[in-house]
């Protein structure tokens, strides 16, 4: 399937949200969003990703 | 000291944590100063975010979550959801920018954005001007602290409306104000504690000064100064001399 994780677009085996993250590495602290929505983290296991959804996983940053 | 949504800070500097040198000197910076809050964001994960969330719960501070670079209502209500979770706070600074080169903040989506994250359980920290309607628009969605802006982010110019800052702290005497932006010296962040205000938050006047650490500190003592002589009962300027060494008993000499 093909999504845009973080502006890149990747080929990925994963459907569901949580199994995305793992096959892309992603642990620790991050918060996700699918479409511009906010996918809350006990809701990843249930979240289907399609073709070409748009997927942000963000972590904490340094700010102002 | 007031308290932000049921919460005293240990002291009255909520320090930023961008664009340090390095980490150890943003750790030093926090250690000398003694800041009471760090301000930090959210990016896209890519390697370094786990690193910094374990550098930033050792500094054993209140953490201040912001939505800097958000420009719409929706931007920046699913940044404030993301950032919830991911630092585990309700308090969010909300940044909503409306315009690229002064970065001053959109008001209107502001005091929107406010109302939905307030009706959401959020504290809200809203990053605003300094104008009294804002203010009252943005109490009246839910807000219980206001950060007016002293200058435009970055800009070092200190309070560039002294008399819009005074006004606000008197229009408002009961909520906690933080002068947000702006600060480029000791003296600015002194003269806001001096008005008044509760608290002062500050990144770049630290982070880029040749020694960040020492700057915090100066920073830090200088909050100090201006509250206390806040709390102490200024003297009223006056246009002519008043001479303080007394007048009578002056021997005769000439």
């Amino acid at each position: 399937m093909k999504i845009v994780l973080n502006g890149e677009p990747r080929e990925v085996c994963a459907e569901i949200l949580s199994d995305l993250l793992v096959e892309c590495g992603f642990s620790g602290r991050v918060a996700t969003a699918v479409n511009e929505g906010f996918v809350p983290a006990g809701l990843r296991i249930a979240h289907k990703l399609a073709d070409g959804d748009r997927v942000e996983v963000v972590a904490p940053m340094q700010g102002g | 000291m007031k308290s932000f949504y049921g919460t005293q800070l240990s002291n009255p500097l909520m320090l930023g944590t961008a664009q340090y040198p390095s980490p150890a000197i943003l750790e030093q910076a926090f250690r000398d100063s003694g800041a009471g809050v760090a301000t930090v964001s959210l990016r896209r994960e890519s390697g370094a975010g786990q690193t910094f969330w374990q550098m930033i719960c050792e500094l054993g501070v209140l953490i201040l979550p912001n939505t800097a670079g958000c420009h719409t209502v929706k931007e920046a209500v699913t940044t404030a959801h993301m950032a919830r979770e991911v630092f585990d706070t309700k308090w969010i600074k909300l940044e909503l920018i409306g315009h690229t080169d002064s970065l001053q903040p959109d008001v209107f989506q502001l005091v929107e954005a406010a109302r939905i994250l307030t009706e959401d359980g959020f504290h809200v920290f809203p990053y605003t001007t300094d104008d009294l309607i804002v203010g009252e628009r943005l109490l009246a969605a839910g807000c219980e602290v206001l950060m007016p802006w002293g200058a435009p982010i970055g800009s070092g110019r200190g309070l560039n409306n002294e008399y819009a800052l005074r006004a606000m702290r008197a229009e408002f005497p009961d909520v906690p104000l933080v002068v947000d932006a702006g600060i480029g010296l000791p003296s600015h962040a002194a003269q806001a504690m001096e008005l008044g205000y509760d608290a002062v938050l500050l990144n770049t006047a630290v982070a880029r000064a040749g020694d960040p650490a020492a700057m915090a500190r100066a920073m830090m003592l200088a909050i100090e100064a201006g509250q206390l002589a806040d709390l102490v009962d200024p003297i009223e300027a006056r246009d002519m001399a008043e001479p303080s060494t007394p007048v009578i008993g002056k021997a005769f000499l000439s």
